[in-house]
């Protein structure tokens, strides 16, 4: 597999009244050809953030690229200037966003919503690019495609409009797509139908994906590879089986550990202590060790390192340090775990 | 839709009605009779005169005469104008209104609208407080205000244009200026604050992740659904501006339909005033409908009903 696409040491600030607040603080991360990558944290954590700031889409002037590279086949994202980034958002990474209801234009056709890309960035005429609109609708499961391609968005439901969006997402056959928690604002019989669609897209497009989501049910559906974000950073990477089966980041373990299931009997469910750091001032040393039950002394002055756990998969805890104390996962995490195994799904599916 | 605008035409009838019937007897209450003018006129030529126009009839009585004409587009005669129809004195009079007011109207909505959208974009920044600055001046300071600068500056000082004359195209330009700063101002606000709304929202960020740029984002995504607070103020002030600005044409002696409301006024001149009234009305109700059937068109969401089902 070839990495499309490379983010190294990506810092984003925002600039606001009370000072600057660090969104992203050095998250790195490569995407594969033809991989779903997600990207799961609680809100703030800074994975909205990132995968605007891959678009180009951060708001302007609150929002600044501190330092880092995108890197899209080899270019950098970073120093594209806007003119630039007009080619490639739409042509070669799209995103659909988190509310179907508010991310149409209410006043346009959304046969007119899907060609304006067409248009642009594949220099079709109105025609072709109708005939294109129509058949997009028909591959995203839209009924009637030719009657809807006339209607206005108020005509369709939640579910079907997230389909449109991911229509116009998918025009231009882009080599990414970002799906900022397309499921979120759905309903869960929606949400499930929704996650297939984009499943089916990737089987026959062979599109990459970043799938940001604070569902650890939808990553266990949908990804290959998960990042688990906190304040900023990527704590925790790897294949989907290392995080859901191995879990190595007390962060993780809390997430994994907090996932309600319908088997779990009389147990109380597992909570993550605290609330997130703020990021106008981010503590010293590790961010979750506040809230961290297996903190060490060094969580407090030093930030961990990303140790390397196998080939695919990395954890930023001094647990992993050589010299740490052998501490375990809690037990109640371990038995939500071998819970996935024996059911052979992980999460709440 | 055409059930719609026909269930719509007959209650502006029945608006209508209830218009002339409140400004009738309204009017009748007013102190004075037509003829305190004439103070010439003796005893038994006032008699002759009011017999002549009816006026000794119980009101009720002229009250069904005036109805009667009013069906047959007969708004009477008037009493000060030479004996003259209403109609006609109208007709010859919505002319000039209409023409100063429809070019103030176009030209302030225009300019209204450009400089709300650059306000927009540039959102706080020194041309969007440049644009807030001349829209609360429109707004806050008279237009009569602007006319007497307009002739001080561009008749007497610079000589370009007669200080109050009519019957040339140019002799149109200052009352025109002199009017346009209400709709500008207005349209500079409602775009304004409707634009930077909408800037902010998830479609117009859609429409950037599709690599459409800020021009394009503006004018096709933006403008569309900007546009809708402004068509519900625009309308009104259009019916106000080109039925004729009392004060303006007063200014610009121009011979409108508000300089001789005034006057009619005055004088007790009933067939004039229930005529100027009564334009004034049908123009307002028919504007309504126009803004309501184009809210529809701007906004599909609000399409009436009976319409496509």
């Amino acid at each position: 597999m070839s990495k499309l696409l490379e983010v190294k040491d990506l810092r984003v600030s925002f600039n606001t009244y009370n000072g600057e607040v660090q969104a992203v603080r050095g998250v790195s991360f490569d995407l594969n050809e033809g991989e779903t990558l997600a990207i799961v944290g609680e809100s703030g954590s800074g994975k909205s953030v990132t995968s605007s700031t891959l678009m180009g889409l951060l708001p302007k002037p609150a929002g600044v690229i501190k330092s880092g590279q995108i890197l899209f086949q080899g270019e950098d994202l970073v120093k594209k200037s806007e003119k630039e980034m007009q080619k490639i958002r739409g042509k070669e990474i799209s995103m659909v966003f988190q509310d179907p209801l508010s991310s149409l234009n209410p006043t346009m056709k959304i046969g007119n919503q899907i060609i304006e890309g067409l248009i642009k960035h594949q220099g079709m005429n109105r025609a072709e690019a109708k005939k294109k609109a129509i058949e997009l609708l028909d591959q995203v499961g839209i009924p009637h495609p030719e009657i809807r391609v006339n209607q206005y968005p108020h005509q369709f439901s939640g579910g079907m409009r997230q389909r449109v969006v991911i229509a116009i997402a998918l025009a231009c056959n882009p080599k990414i797509l970002i799906a900022d928690e397309p499921t979120t604002a759905l309903d869960v019989t929606i949400q499930a139908q929704i996650l297939e669609l984009m499943k089916e897209i990737q089987r026959d497009t062979k599109t990459s994906i970043i799938f940001i989501t604070h569902d650890l049910g939808v990553v266990a559906n949908v990804a290959d590879r998960v990042a688990v974000m906190y304040a900023g950073k990527i704590v925790e990477i790897g294949t989907v089986d290392d995080v859901f089966y191995n879990p190595k980041h007390p962060y993780t373990w809390g997430l994994l550990g907090s996932m309600p299931t319908l088997d779990a009997e009389d147990e109380e469910l597992y909570t993550i202590p605290g609330t997130p750091p703020d990021m106008l001032n981010p503590p010293k040393g590790d961010a979750f060790a506040p809230r961290n039950e297996f903190a060490l002394e060094i969580d407090a002055v030093m930030e961990p390192p990303m140790f390397k756990v196998s080939d695919t998969h990395y954890a930023a805890t001094w647990l992993l340090h050589k010299n740490a104390p052998k501490i375990e996962m809690p037990e109640s995490v371990r038995r939500r775990i071998e819970g996935f195994a024996k059911t052979g799904k992980k999460g709440g599916e | 839709m055409a059930r719609y605008i026909l269930r719509r035409l007959g209650y502006m009838i029945v608006t209508l009605f209830i218009i002339a019937t409140l400004s009738f007897f309204l009017m009748k209450m007013l102190p004075g009779s037509p003829l305190n003018a004439e103070d010439k006129l003796s005893e038994e030529q006032k008699a002759i005169v009011l017999e002549k126009y009816g006026l000794n009839d119980p009101v009720p009585v002229q009250y069904v005469r005036y109805l009667t004409g009013l069906v047959q587009g007969d708004l009477g005669i008037s009493f000060k104008f030479d004996n003259t129809p209403v109609t006609q004195i109208l007709m010859d009079r919505i002319g000039p209104s209409a023409l100063v007011g429809f070019q103030a109207m176009v030209i302030g909505t225009i300019l209204g609208i450009a400089l709300g959208l650059i306000a927009a974009v540039f959102h706080n920044g020194f041309l969007d407080y440049t644009s807030t600055i001349i829209a609360v001046l429109g707004t806050s300071i008279p237009s009569f205000v602007f006319a007497g600068l307009l002739q001080y500056v561009f008749a007497v000082e610079l000589g370009w244009f007669p200080v109050a004359l009519w019957g040339e195209p140019e002799h149109t330009i200052l009352p025109t200026i002199a009017l346009a700063i209400t709709p500008l101002a207005t349209a500079a606000r409602f775009i304004r604050t409707e634009m930077v709304d909408v800037l902010g929202s998830n479609y117009m960020l859609t429409a950037k992740a599709k690599g459409i740029s800020q021009a394009g984002r503006v004018w096709k995504h933006g403008f569309r659904n900007a546009l809708i607070p402004l068509v519900t103020v625009i309308g009104p002030m259009a019916v106000n501006i080109m039925t004729g600005s009392m004060v303006i044409e007063q200014i610009f002696a121009i011979p409108g339909i508000g300089e001789q409301f005034v006057s009619s006024v005055l004088v007790n001149d009933y067939p004039t005033i229930m005529g100027t009234t009564l334009l004034y009305a049908f123009a307002f109700i028919v504007i309504i409908l126009i803004v309501d059937l184009l809210y529809g068109l701007i906004d599909p969401r609000i399409r009436v009903t009976g319409g496509n089902k």
